[in-house]
């Protein structure tokens, strides 16, 4: 009866019911300035064994450079460099600016590999390669792809990019319109070009790529877009095609084998793929891959998470929708796939399980267990035993009410029907919104301090199920949305968690999203930025702000920091865009709360507040 | 006494019967001026001619006036709504949203980038533009992309205001169309990838 009313109201009056390893020696270094005592973790093996092939082992020693957007293969984010602390990063100031020469969201971090940084724009992702030898970073070379124009009518939030990789001499990335491809990284020039995915089918890709073991791992985007999602490896020399594991389908598809032991039982049966789906329906079913891997040497096993369903709509497709917003660990030589966990089976509200998985050994009740720490969408942080994806806990940290928490003996979501999305029906606030409490923008680890520092966001939404109709090439969402801020009125967090306690240790609250990564150094400084174009410095022990400094435009991107003849800096790049930022990057009406899949009706302000743009910033002291 | 008195009943009776008339009268003419209703017709067949596809403004010389198209449905509740529910079913409004915008331009709003009269709209929807709009003349008929276009113009109340749509089934994400107020179409000055 509630629901019913609440229905009815949903035309008249819900305007007024809203209203309502490292390191051993960086650990001893560890100052002893917190008030808790630094929690023992360690990274794995960051000086990495040879195995893993090409010049990247003796990078992880090195953090003079970044060679992709996570830093290291564990996804912490964090840099040993320590020239820029918290007692002097004060002092920072702009030193180099590069116009990118776009004007959409930039979600990409700068790279940087010997004496060169490395930059891919958003469409049409021009690539450009700065040399760092040189005063005012001139550019060595820029190559553009050319991706086809029409491919922007297949990218569901923005034309993003979320970043190259520099492996063995070579920069790989991907484009919008689905090709991954390899450049001397000397030269610019084009070793190959694999054409990956297919626009006419809804297929698109946004995502870094990662190279493991020769293997260059792509996936792809395109989840409202009822695309059959699928991870790939590449062969890093050729481009071509080693294996291709999707989604959705009979377990030879889903390259799940006799190795293949998930944790819980509702993950272990044949062809799970096809029987929790109505017939045929996975063949659209969603579950790409646009967000992040990482990989653990030691295990040998890549991880990364799946998107939502197609279509959002879920009384489309009754079942567990398998695998969908799911964890996989899999084998990067040949895609096989050792265990997966669902995170939101039969997802109600597009929790994309696409967040990333930061690799840490750390002591768990008394034992030192290798883990996966996992922000993810559906607002719990995740603590899984990588070795088996055994959930050893998932606690908010952020506002939920469409659930009511983990079930640790079987692993499942508990949804709170309440909040279920149903045709026809309007169910109002619902929290956290679409893009959850946190979306793609990565969180950091900083072995020192033992926490998180986690950028995201506080939303909810209104959702209405409506009925969608497949036409491949367009849009296969079917629900209505309507997003504003959540508890409080902040639309923005940057929050430093602590894994071991479970538990927030600071929280900056922002008016806007923060739809920027994270970094962190070894200097107890956590950089971020703002969809206002504030990049901030913050004491990563207290979240005490300690700079900022105003660029262009909004910062969507991922900060990364980098050592040249000894001396450290800090870059990031501005363009404000993305899912949150669409309003200003495309110019959308603030009148219509449903453009932008409903972001838009939380950011009618961001016109005010930021412009577009497209510029790389770099500080030093 | 009691005739005079008849006599101011059978006035203010009088006077009633008048203000009846009146207001019979006034509703008769705004009726009329809210939706000419066509009963029998022949669908439109026939698609803009190639102007249609003219998308400069520029012209060597002197300038052609090519003579403008009218809209057959945008005077035409029935199939402005038509049009309405195939922007939804053939997954216009999962671009575009409620007019408002998202993978593809708003519509609801002044600029168009590929102009505003009824012929320009019918080509953005047969042959599609080169940023990712795509070109629906294989999947959908002459007649359908006319009411689409009657339906994309009353977004931002391009036809007349009868014709528009008073109500929407669904959670409510905007002002009707029949409520929106009407812009001054404008072309857009960006370039187009980067609307």
């Amino acid at each position: 009866m509630l629901a019913r009313g609440r229905t009815r109201c949903a035309h008249h009056c819900w305007r007024g019911i809203v209203a309502i390893a490292v390191v051993t020696t960086l650990l001893a270094s560890c100052k002893g300035d917190r008030e808790r005592e630094p929690t023992r973790l360690a990274l794995v093996a960051r000086t990495g064994p040879a195995t893993t092939g090409g010049d990247t082992a003796a990078r992880f020693t090195d953090d003079g450079q970044w060679v992709r957007p996570g830093k290291d293969f564990q996804g912490t984010r964090f840099s040993g460099l320590t020239e820029i602390n918290n007692q002097n990063v004060h002092n920072l100031r702009a030193v180099a600016t590069f116009s990118l020469g776009t004007t959409r969201g930039v979600e990409a971090a700068p790279i940087v590999s010997g004496t060169t940084m490395y930059i891919v724009t958003p469409f049409p992702n021009f690539v450009y390669a700065l040399d760092l030898t040189q005063p005012g970073l001139p550019t060595k070379w820029t190559y553009k792809p050319r991706p086809v124009n029409a491919s922007q009518g297949v990218a569901c939030c923005d034309v993003v990019n979320r970043g190259l990789v520099v492996d063995n001499g070579k920069v790989i990335f991907n484009t919008l319109d689905g090709r991954t491809i390899a450049l001397d990284a000397a030269t610019g020039k084009e070793l190959w070009i694999t054409q990956v995915g297919n626009i006419n089918i809804g297929e698109s890709v946004t995502m870094a790529p990662l190279v493991v073991k020769g293997r260059v791992i792509v996936g792809v985007s395109g989840g409202e877009f009822g695309i059959r999602g699928w991870l790939k490896g590449l062969d890093e020399n050729s481009g071509n095609v080693a294996w291709t594991a999707y989604h959705t389908g009979p377990d030879k598809d889903v390259l799940i084998g006799p190795n293949f032991k998930p944790f819980y039982k509702s993950d272990t049966a044949k062809d799970l793929g096809v029987s929790s789906w109505p017939p045929d329906q996975w063949k659209i079913g969603g579950a790409g891959v646009w967000g992040w891997v990482t990989y653990d040497p030691e295990l040998d096993l890549i991880y990364y998470g799946t998107s939502n369903p197609g279509p959002w709509n879920p009384e489309i497709r009754p079942g567990d929708n398998k695998w969908s917003t799911t964890v996989f660990a899999r084998r990067p030589e040949t895609g096989e796939a050792i265990w997966a966990y669902q995170v939101s089976p039969h997802d109600q509200h597009d929790y994309d399980a696409v967040n990333e998985n930061i690799l840490v050994d750390m002591p768990w009740k008394g034992q030192q267990r290798k883990l996966i720490l996992r922000p993810d969408r559906n607002g719990y942080f995740y603590i899984i035993d990588r070795q088996t994806g055994e959930v050893l806990s998932a606690e908010p940290y952020g506002f939920i009410n469409t659930t009511t928490g983990v079930d640790l003996k079987t692993g499942r979501l508990q949804y709170n029907p309440e909040k279920a999305t149903r045709t026809g029906e309007t169910v109002l606030y619902s929290c956290p919104a679409a893009p959850g409490a946190k979306d793609w923008q990565p969180a950091a680890f900083s072995p020192r301090t033992g926490l998180v520092y986690i950028p995201h966001q506080n939303l909810c939404m209104d959702e209405e199920g409506v009925e969608p109709n497949y036409i491949a090439g367009t849009p296969y969402v079917g629900t209505n949305v309507k997003m504003y801020a959540g508890p409080g009125g902040h639309r923005g967090l940057f929050d430093a968690w602590d894994p071991v306690g479970q538990h927030i240790v600071w929280s900056i609250k922002e008016d806007l999203p923060v739809w920027s990564g994270a970094l962190v150094t070894a200097g107890d400084v956590a950089f971020y930025g703002t969809m206002d174009g504030w990049f901030k410095a913050v004491d990563a022990r207290t979240g005490k702000e300690l700079w900022k400094f105003k660029t262009g435009s909004g910062i969507i991107s991922q900060p990364m920091t980098y050592s040249y003849n000894g001396k450290q800096y800090i870059a990031v790049l501005s363009g404000v865009g993305g899912w949150s930022g669409a309003i200003v990057a495309a110019g959308l009406d603030a009148r219509d709360s449903s453009a932008a899949l409903g972001f838009v009706n939380a950011m009618k302000d961001l016109p005010k507040k930021s412009t577009k743009g497209g510029m790389l910033y770099v500080f030093a002291l | 006494m009691s005739s005079r008195f008849e006599r101011g009943a059978w006035r203010v009776r009088r006077d009633a019967t008048r203000t009846t008339r009146h207001a019979l009268l006034l509703l008769t003419l705004t009726a009329c001026e809210r939706e000419n209703r066509r009963f029998s017709e022949n669908p439109p067949t026939a698609a803009p001619t190639a102007s249609a596809l003219v998308v400069s403004q520029l012209q060597p010389g002197p300038a052609v006036v090519e003579p403008k198209i009218e809209a057959p449905y945008d005077d035409n509740a029935w199939a402005v709504s038509e049009g309405k529910a195939l922007f939804n079913a053939m997954n216009c409004s999962g671009c575009h949203f409620q007019g408002g915008g998202g993978i593809g331009p708003a519509l609801m709003d002044e600029e168009w980038i590929y102009g505003s009269d009824p012929q320009q709209i019918f080509a953005s929807i047969a042959e599609g533009r080169p940023n990712g709009m795509p070109a629906w003349k294989y999947k959908l008929g002459t007649q359908q992309i006319w009411e689409l276009v009657s339906y994309v113009r009353s977004l931002s109340s391009l036809n007349p205001k009868g014709a528009r749509g008073g109500r929407d089934d669904h959670m409510m994400v905007k002002p009707p169309e029949a409520s929106t107020p009407q812009t001054k179409p404008k072309m857009a000055s960006t370039p187009p990838g980067d609307d």
